[in-house]
């Protein structure tokens, strides 16, 4: 490994993982881990990242560019605050989530996986997040809201956009 | 006497966490004696939030919808008084409740500690006999007597494939190699399947224990589980999970002071559909993109690392521990000639209870639908179901007699799939399902095989078509071929099975696509562009259509009906949903 001086971006992460695969087959095991980790810290693999985890753990670029195109979870672009995964499952489908996507893009104005230009809030959809019983479902960051209509969405949203009020004044 | 809150993903999704910090709020009204505790999921996803009251003397009453504002009359009412409170009352340990029907058909192995247990304390699950049968097989150390009750037991793989546990075990056992691995398959991909996820949030230990087991079976030190990122309360209570299992010494190494090692990591998945091939899902975990390779060799032989792996579903492993303690017999002695023990559905869509059950073998698709889960919706006509998710298919309401077993799901066209079973009714359209699937499919194919990456996209683009009504002549020939195409030429199951959805709504529902190309109708009214909307006699010209309307489409005089222009309206839809009087017709 390289030793860098330290710098703003710098990685703390692989001293984190202790590399137990590596006399396996390189470091490919501890590739989506990191990956997950810079996504959770950035909210997003930016190229700067791609090119460290290069640096620090000698898997090709190439490789990693690869997995990190390959996964839906990984996002090339930075994010909002907030992240709405609207589900699409098969029973969210059959009770009309396409209705549900349609209303926050109204409400939100973007489209599918943009960004609202306060920087407030992200549209997703997701295959399935497994609340099938609550179709349709959608999960904003970790909670996840059920028994939808198009018309409580403007309740659902509200206190995330709360959050940012307070903290801004 | 205890009082526990359901706190699953549904449960918290219906409120359940307001509910627990209301009665967390008011326990210095209650009785010292008086005990708040979390739990998992018991399946009555219908009725969530959920809370129950448990006796000391194990006598249970479980309440259905308690949302905040019912806390301070069960506190008052029955735990205060001991009064229970009958109207909200969904079922009690000697019998009573609405929703006796739901739990009274079920058979419990896999969900044995679901709702029961609270999942983030192992003491409770040691208190039901959790890791007395880890313990008894390194006691008897008899690594090939455990396999052959497993394979005597029956136990298939509850993945979906169904192939016979014991003989993977068997496998990967006389497989040549010093280092060998187990690993858990959490990564629940199909859409409408939800099984997995509530046994790793309601009972993590079983599965645990039952990859030990498996460890100890195989000759294995090491143990992944593979679980999807989707699932952050899963992900977290294994965690906790792992670690109580560590410090207790069972897990680690050495476990109940025997010398067997055994270690278990999470691996989160990354949100790929194809890891949930097993191929590919070694991949994932070597840190590779998520693609499968040609088999043999099996990961028996050459899996994780190169070497040999063991792959089950949790739902499999969560059998495991049951089966050592209680023997073969009692699981194969449920179920069909092929087909032992019970199995675990997802019940979602159309359905008055949807949740989680378990079955045993060999029930109807009739009996579950209408007996356990209370037939359809709002009154509805029972179209179908549909099995096995993207794989599997669609069975019509006219064969609700096939019988749950591997086999005889498979004769239908669909197949049984990780235990998905989402309830059609009439007023869904069998295209637009199968467009669904094919769109979910050809988005998660790999790329790697061409007639998969590339015949899914066609046949997608031919379904979209006829759901816009721009179907043509010798469309239905079309997918018919293209499916053949990428079901012979694809490497893994996504590929063989994708066309699944589109050839058994083609076989069972055939005339709905004719309609859709040849009439321009949609019999269920679904596809938008094949609807037409006009206004009926119960129109009382209150407007509010016209305001809805954004293509300026409906005119009229107030107090007098309305009329919907043609050529204007752009089928948005909006109309239909503003009308209160049902003033609106789609044909």
């Amino acid at each position: 490994m390289t030793s860098a001086a330290p710098g703003a971006h710098d990685v703390e992460a692989p001293r984190a993982y202790d590399f137990k695969n590596l006399h396996y087959k390189g470091a490919g095991g501890v590739l989506i881990p990191l990956l997950q980790k810079f996504q959770v810290q950035d909210g997003y693999i930016s190229r700067e990242r791609i090119a460290e985890i290069h640096r620090k753990t000698g898997v090709p670029l190439s490789q990693i560019f690869g997995v990190a195109t390959f996964y839906a979870q990984f996002r090339q672009h930075a994010v909002g605050r907030n992240i709405i995964k609207v589900c699409h499952g098969t029973a969210c489908h059959v009770a009309q989530a396409d209705g549900i996507s349609k209303a926050l893009k109204d409400q939100l104005r973007v489209g599918e996986g943009e960004t609202t230009p306060d920087r407030e809030f992200t549209l997703e959809t997701v295959a399935c997040l497994g609340c099938c019983s609550l179709a349709p479902v959608l999960m904003i960051n970790k909670d996840t809201h059920g028994n939808l209509k198009p018309a409580d969405l403007r309740k659902v949203l509200k206190p995330y956009r709360e959050q940012k009020t307070k903290a801004g004044s | 006497m205890r009082i526990l809150v359901g706190l699953g993903t549904c449960g918290v999704a219906a409120g359940a966490g307001a509910t627990y910090a209301a009665i967390l709020a008011r326990t210095g009204t209650l009785h010292g004696s008086c005990k708040v505790g979390k739990t998992g999921c018991v399946g009555m996803c219908y009725r969530e939030p959920l809370v129950e009251v448990r006796e000391n003397d194990g006598k249970r009453w479980q309440y259905g919808q308690m949302t905040p504002d019912r806390v301070d009359r069960l506190l008052e009412e029955h735990v205060g008084k001991g009064e229970p409170i009958e109207e909200w009352l969904v079922w009690t340990s000697d019998g009573k409740g609405q929703e006796k029907a739901f739990l009274d058909r079920q058979e419990r192995i896999v969900l044995r500690n679901c709702g029961v247990i609270d999942p983030e304390k192992i003491e409770e699950y040691l208190e039901v006999g959790g890791y007395q049968a880890l313990k008894r097989v390194l006691y008897q150390n008899d690594p090939d007597g455990l396999i052959n009750v497993i394979i005597e037991s029956g136990l298939r793989g509850r993945g979906g494939a169904g192939f016979l546990t014991g003989m993977k075990w068997r496998f990967t056992r006389l497989a040549p190699g010093k280092q060998k691995y187990v690993i858990c398959n959490a990564d629940e991909g199909d859409p409408g399947a939800f099984m997995d996820r509530s046994v790793l949030e309601s009972d993590p230990h079983s599965v645990l224990e039952g990859m030990a087991i498996g460890g100890h079976a195989i000759g294995s030190t090491q143990g992944y589980i593979y679980v999807r990122a989707e699932y952050p309360m899963a992900v977290e209570r294994l965690n906790i999970a792992v670690a109580q299992a560590e410090a207790r010494g069972l897990l680690g190494d050495d476990v109940f002071g025997t010398g067997f090692e055994f270690h278990v990591e999470l691996k989160e998945g990354a949100g790929a559909f194809v890891c949930g091939e097993e191929t590919a899902l070694i991949a994932s975990i070597e840190g590779r993109r998520g693609m499968p390779r040609m088999r043999p060799p099996f990961p028996a032989v050459k899996g994780l690392w190169e070497c040999p792996t063991n792959i089950n579903n949790v739902e499999t492993f969560a059998n495991v521990p049951w089966i050592v303690l209680n023997g073969a017999q009692a699981f194969n002695r449920l179920g069909t000639a092929n087909s032992k023990g019970t199995k675990v559905f997802a019940m979602a869509g159309k359905i008055r209870r949807g949740g989680l059950v378990e079955v045993p073998m060999g029930i109807s698709i009739r009996e579950i639908v209408h007996d356990v889960c209370g037939g359809i919706k709002e009154g509805r006509k029972f179209k179908a179901v549909q099995m096995g998710g993207p794989s599997g298919g669609c069975i019509p309401a006219e064969l609700e007699n096939t019988v749950i077993d591997y086999e005889s799901i498979n004769k239908t066209g669909a197949i049984m799939g990780s235990g998905g079973l989402v309830v059609l009714d009439e007023t869904t359209c069998m295209v637009d399902v199968a467009r669904f699937f094919l769109d979910f499919t050809q988005r998660e194919s790999c790329g790697k095989c061409t007639f998969c990456r590339v015949g899914t996209k066609r046949m997608l683009e031919v379904l979209v078509r006829i759901t816009e009504g721009k179907g043509k002549e010798g469309d239905i020939e079309r997918l018919e071929n293209l499916a053949s195409l990428v079901r012979n030429n694809s490497l893994c199951g996504l590929g063989q099975t994708a066309p699944n959805p589109v050839l058994t709504t083609l076989k069972y529902f055939r005339a709905e696509y004719e309609a859709h190309i040849s009439n321009r109708k949609c019999p269920a009214h679904q596809c938008q562009a094949l609807l037409t909307y006009t206004v009926n006699e119960k129109c009382n010209g209150c407007g509010v259509c016209g305001r809805a309307c954004a293509a300026k489409a409906i005119t009229g005089e107030k107090g007098k009906p309305h009329v919907i222009d043609h050529s204007l309206c752009t089928r948005c839809d909006e109309c239909y949903r503003a009308c209160r009087f049902e003033a609106i017709t789609r044909v």
